[in-house]
């Protein structure tokens, strides 16, 4: 079952490399929108760090959406999931491994390169460190919740919008608590480690529920 | 293994497709499903491999141990699941590490069905008949004693077609299972034929009223 599973995180890893993968494109799009910010609010560095942790939260949330709408429907079109339905392990292991690949592919590095985008809003070294730790913390819910969108919408064509409507609220407690946690180590009232909790706590809950719920939907789609 | 059905029905999007399918099948034998287009041929495959749920009857697997149906069959249909990106021997090995139970290698497996020379090309690159070439090698890579095979001739050329009835013939030699839903005569010796006839009178439905 692990050997299954690990053969299947091989392989979208794979593929995010290889012609027509997302590969690093999340990564661009993340930088995309945080060079943007700066334009659009102009040079005031005052301002830029005070709502710096909200914009990399928010660039990232809008960049994990980045080919999370090809996440099982390019394998239900050619029918490989239906080779994954008669592997050796249950449909629960199949969206972990597919998530699993997923984060590796956005969350991690939007979470690595962060501190670096962070240059770009002004942050100081602490919130930079804070942002960064909040992102590597928090993105796995972001792929998990995305995972139960991606399910249920993986018949339909061009539902890649659909997909952004249904998942987007659903991300908002992750969004809250991550900025919070990333504000607190800067300063005002809360304790660091009360907000970055609840979003560890976040993650853990959706990895249970979202995998669940994803697997369900994939499993029936009728 | 020896697998037996029965009293299938399949509804589909309300609409009963098949009711009362029967038939068993012990080691070595082979079914040949037919009827027309729209008769329900690939829904049977689909709920013996457990992507659909029969609206009633049942199915019964002996002689598996532990392992669940879908666990025991390898399925062979319209849609290949192979990525076109991976060459046709990463395509062969990851589904080797998937279903578990190695048998042979995939440059073996591709070897055996003539196209070797794959092994190292992008699967987007191969035409239809290879890629339903490299989709049947996968029989191969791994051991699995039930094969459900969709139209398996589809796109082959004759050549391919008599290998195909050749690999057939030394898997039900060893003991396998075959079940393929074909239009055309398959070389499958001694195959139990069903037929899925189309219903004559379609139930009268309770239409839900939407007004």
């Amino acid at each position: 079952m692990t050997r299954a599973i690990l053969a299947l995180i091989a392989r979208d890893l794979r593929l995010a490399g290889r012609v027509g993968g997302s590969g690093a494109l999340s990564l661009v799009f993340f930088l995309m929108i945080v060079a943007l910010v700066p334009f659009a609010l102009g040079p005031d560095l005052n301002l830029l760090s005070r709502i710096g942790p909200a914009i990399l939260w928010l660039a990232a949330v809008l960049s994990t959406l980045i080919g999370l709408d090809r996440l099982f429907q390019a394998d239900e079109e050619d029918g490989s999931l239906e080779l994954m339905s008669a592997a050796p392990v249950p449909l629960e292991g199949v969206v972990l491994a597919k998530v699993t690949a997923h984060w590796l592919t956005t969350g991690l590095p939007l979470a690595l390169a962060s501190p670096l985008f962070g240059l770009l809003v002004a942050l100081d070294g602490t919130a930079m460190g804070a942002t960064a730790l909040t992102l590597l913390a928090g993105t796995p819910a972001l792929s998990f919740i995305g995972a139960v969108g991606a399910a249920l919408t993986a018949s339909i064509r061009r539902g890649g919008l659909i997909l952004a409507v249904l998942v987007l609220p659903l991300m908002i407690p992750s969004l809250i608590f991550g900025v919070s946690a990333a504000q607190a180590a800067t300063g005002g009232t809360v304790p660091f480690l009360v907000p970055l909790a609840v979003l560890t706590a976040l993650t853990l809950i959706a990895a249970v529920v979202g995998r669940i719920s994803a697997a369900a939907a994939l499993r029936w789609p009728e | 293994m020896r697998l037996s059905v029965d009293n299938l029905a399949c509804r589909r999007s309300g609409r009963r497709i098949f009711s009362g399918l029967a038939f068993a099948l012990g080691p070595g034998d082979a079914l040949a499903v037919t009827g027309r287009n729209g008769a329900g041929k690939s829904s049977l495959l689909a709920i013996l491999s457990g992507r659909l749920r029969p609206d009633a009857g049942r199915i019964d697997v002996d002689e598996v141990g532990e392992a669940s149906l879908p666990e025991c069959l390898h399925a062979v249909g319209h849609r290949d699941g192979l990525k076109s990106s991976l060459t046709a021997g990463e395509n062969l090995l990851f589904a080797q590490k998937l279903l578990g139970a190695p048998r042979l290698s995939p440059r073996d497996a591709l070897e055996q069905l003539s196209l070797g020379h794959a092994h190292d090309l992008p699967v987007g690159y191969l035409s239809a008949g290879q890629r339903r070439r490299v989709a049947l090698a996968r029989l191969l890579v791994c051991e699995r004693p039930l094969w459900l095979l969709d139209e398996p001739t589809a796109a082959l050329d004759t050549a391919s077609q008599t290998l195909l009835a050749g690999l057939m013939a030394a898997h039900r030699a060893g003991g396998g299972l075959v079940i393929a839903a074909t239009h055309q005569a398959l070389g499958l010796d001694g195959a139990a034929e069903l037929r899925i006839e189309a219903s004559a009178a379609p139930e009268p439905e309770p239409m839900e009223d939407w007004a």
